[in-house]
């Protein structure tokens, strides 16, 4: 995967010299430890500055949304995915784009691996199979598939869906995933358990909206909670005002939502709010057969009508 | 200056005496990370805490604070009147704040305390406070406190300033209030010789830091040519436009005030707001002053690193804890900026750091 950067670099070097793209999204070197930035580069010598390691987890099909310039973007298999539903939604035309796919093995999460150092980390390094930390004192090394962001351990569509160039040949897509495992454990509690769950889980949101604004489905001109005529949602710290953004946020990612993992990753404070776009991910594959962002021919469930539709209310 | 000399055998005993005229208050984990608590029934502070998560500017200026209460009922005499809410200003005590914390106190204050308008509730809140630093011995590695006006033993905004001395904490007496606390605790051993201690421990510390800002060109630099720089575009191209970094910043100010109604009661009350949202400068009109991401990316680094500077010759509003670098979901790095801005020249945009 260490071979991926070299490649990107060529790749997108090659597609504005010839003036095939007028800029590249990718990700260039963080400026501390298991962070990278989001970045374009507009010229070949900008090229240089792209990376790819374990930390490019910020899904970059977010950047694109409504742009008018050809653009080049690096891809691996979630922001490939959002790609294709950004496509079908209008929020970008497929032939503005020249896809860089990357065949994905992974984010690490970087909070996993800063808990399991005995002090803070001052520099990580990266090898074929795993990576090293270090800090004061200590220096720690983990196998990379111990220390995966959560959706990246269960993801089954690692390699790009769509593409029109490849960093690498495609990897082995991982089988035999349970995906949802904790779905399960929240459908099994008691609604008391549950309303307790909820309530534990969401008690630290400070409504910075990082998870709804890392989400590349979350693009309305205006958000239901940022309406101010009239105003449909408290601004304060009342918790019903939270649950109602959350419950809200995931609702409208129904049948779209890739579980790319963004809004857990972009929390300050550390919510993991993907059991709630893992719930209505969870039915839309049980009831319709559905998986977001596969394809570009079929549109989402949730914005098609079938006369032979199988539910009665419908008809 | 006096130094008391606090055992650590005593520290917990003396906690413990403070609490019957201080509510303490102090770093406490939870899950994964630290915030500032109540301590109940004898908890301690956790001093090993290299800093609270979140910074402590909630404790005096919460993220909502209810300012009046009111009815709409009809039929009650004090119906459609504001009634001041009721608050808790008995003393209270933070206990284990960094100096980086403690000094953002004193740069927000220059907001709400003005000789025009002085803010009640963030003045009695700050007011009822004492606050009991702990110097840092291991500061982090995006901690850039020395070239933002501040460092690991500063003392503004501080009444104690603890230095961890191994088997003992070297307490500074800095205020009235600092002392009073210490008495509260029973801790009266002056230390000998603490001053040169505590300086050698603070130069130690400040040696340990490895991160910096540049800043001495900014309040020289012109205004418009900094606004119209054209590395903004680069700069804003990876903001979500998040609150992240503006909640987790101890000298962010920005509040919104709104009045919540159920049934026939409500509250007009006070809410953290952020330059990074679009509805912060959405005006009546429906017109946004500040319409994209650039605009707000651009607003937030020029208030703290231009406008601020010029308009109170205070240095930066910034004390380099870090908090935003450390949290940035995207990892737009105040550091980098504030060295791109610091080192903006107009004609060519000469900007060494990248």
């Amino acid at each position: 995967m260490l071979s991926y950067t070299e490649k990107i670099r060529e790749i997108a070097g090659r597609l504005l010299a010839s003036g095939a793209v007028e800029m590249v999204v990718g990700f260039r070197q963080g400026t501390i430890p298991m962070m990278n930035e989001p970045h374009f580069a507009k010229t070949p010598a900008e090229a240089a500055a792209l990376v790819w390691d374990s930390h490019c987890g910020i899904n970059l099909a977010n950047y694109l949304t409504d742009r008018k310039e050809k653009i080049g973007i690096v891809a691996k298999g979630c922001d490939s995915r959002n790609i294709v539903t950004h496509i079908i939604e209008n929020k970008i035309k497929r032939e503005q784009l020249v896809v860089i796919g990357v065949p994905c093995q992974g984010m690490v999460d970087k909070r996993r691996i800063a808990m399991k150092c005995p002090g803070e980390i001052t520099e990580v390094t990266e090898d074929e199979t795993g990576l090293t930390a270090k800090g004061n004192g200590f220096s720690q090394r983990f196998e990379k598939k111990e220390v995966l962001q959560h959706n990246c351990s269960l993801c089954i569509h690692r390699n790009p869906v769509i593409h029109d160039e490849m960093a690498a040949p495609p990897v082995e897509e991982q089988t035999g995933v349970d995906r949802y495992a904790d779905v399960r454990a929240v459908d099994a509690m008691g609604p008391e358990q549950r309303w307790k769950y909820f309530e534990d889980l969401l008690a630290p949101c400070v409504r910075c909206y990082a998870c709804r604004n890392a989400c590349p489905l979350c693009y309305c001109p205006t958000c239901f909670v940022d309406e101010s005529r009239p105003q449909w949602v408290g601004k304060s710290q009342d918790p019903s005002d939270v649950r109602t953004f959350h419950f809200l946020r995931a609702y409208h990612c129904a049948g779209r939502c890739t579980d790319c993992g963004a809004c857990e990753r972009a929390c300050p404070v550390g919510i993991n709010m993907r059991v709630f776009t893992k719930k209505l991910e969870k039915d839309c594959l049980d009831l319709f057969g559905w998986e977001a962002g596969l394809s570009l021919e079929v549109r989402p469930p949730l914005d098609v009508y079938r006369p032979n539709d199988p539910n009665d209310f419908i008809k | 200056m006096k130094t008391i000399k606090i055992e650590k055998g005593q520290w917990a005993p003396g906690l413990e005496k403070a609490a019957k005229a201080f509510r303490l208050i102090g770093p406490v984990k939870e899950k994964d990370f630290h915030s500032f608590k109540p301590l109940a029934n004898g908890a301690l502070p956790d001093l090993t805490c290299l800093n609270t998560r979140l910074s402590p500017k909630s404790l005096v200026y919460p993220q909502s604070e209810v300012m009046f209460t009111y009815s709409l009922d009809e039929s009650r005499e004090d119906h459609h009147q504001l009634k001041e809410a009721v608050k808790d200003t008995s003393p209270r005590a933070v206990v284990g704040i960094r100096p980086c914390d403690a000094k953002a106190f004193t740069l927000v204050r220059l907001n709400f305390d003005t000789p025009e308008y002085q803010d009640p509730y963030w003045l009695r809140a700050y007011e009822s406070t004492t606050f009991i630093g702990l110097g840092c011995t291991s500061p982090c590695s995006a901690c850039f406190c020395t070239s933002a006006g501040c460092g690991p033993y500063h003392e503004e905004g501080l009444d104690v300033l603890l230095a961890d001395a191994g088997d003992h904490y070297l307490a500074r007496v800095l205020t009235d209030k600092g002392a009073k606390f210490l008495d509260a605790a029973g801790w009266k051993t002056a230390a000998k010789d603490a001053d040169k201690t505590v300086a050698a421990m603070a130069r130690a510390a400040e040696g340990k830091i490895t991160s910096f800002v540049q800043t001495e060109n900014l309040k020289s630099l012109p205004n418009n040519d900094l606004y119209s720089a054209t590395f903004w575009e680069e700069v804003s191209f990876a903001c979500i436009n998040c609150g992240t970094c503006t909640y987790s910043c101890p000298t962010c100010w920005c509040f919104d005030i709104q009045d919540e109604t159920r049934g026939a009661s409500g509250v007009r009350m006070k809410n953290w707001d952020s330059c990074m949202y679009p509805l912060f400068t959405l005006h009546g009109t429906g017109h946004n002053p500040r319409g994209t991401k650039l605009h707000r990316v651009r607003q937030r680094f020029m208030h703290k690193l231009k406008y601020f500077v010029d308009k109170y010759d205070r240095g930066i509003q910034c004390v380099g804890c870090g908090r935003c670098v450390r949290l940035c979901p995207v990892n737009i790095d105040i550091r980098r900026v504030c060295n791109m801005m610091n080192g903006f020249a107009a004609s060519g945009e000469a900007c060494a750091i990248k």
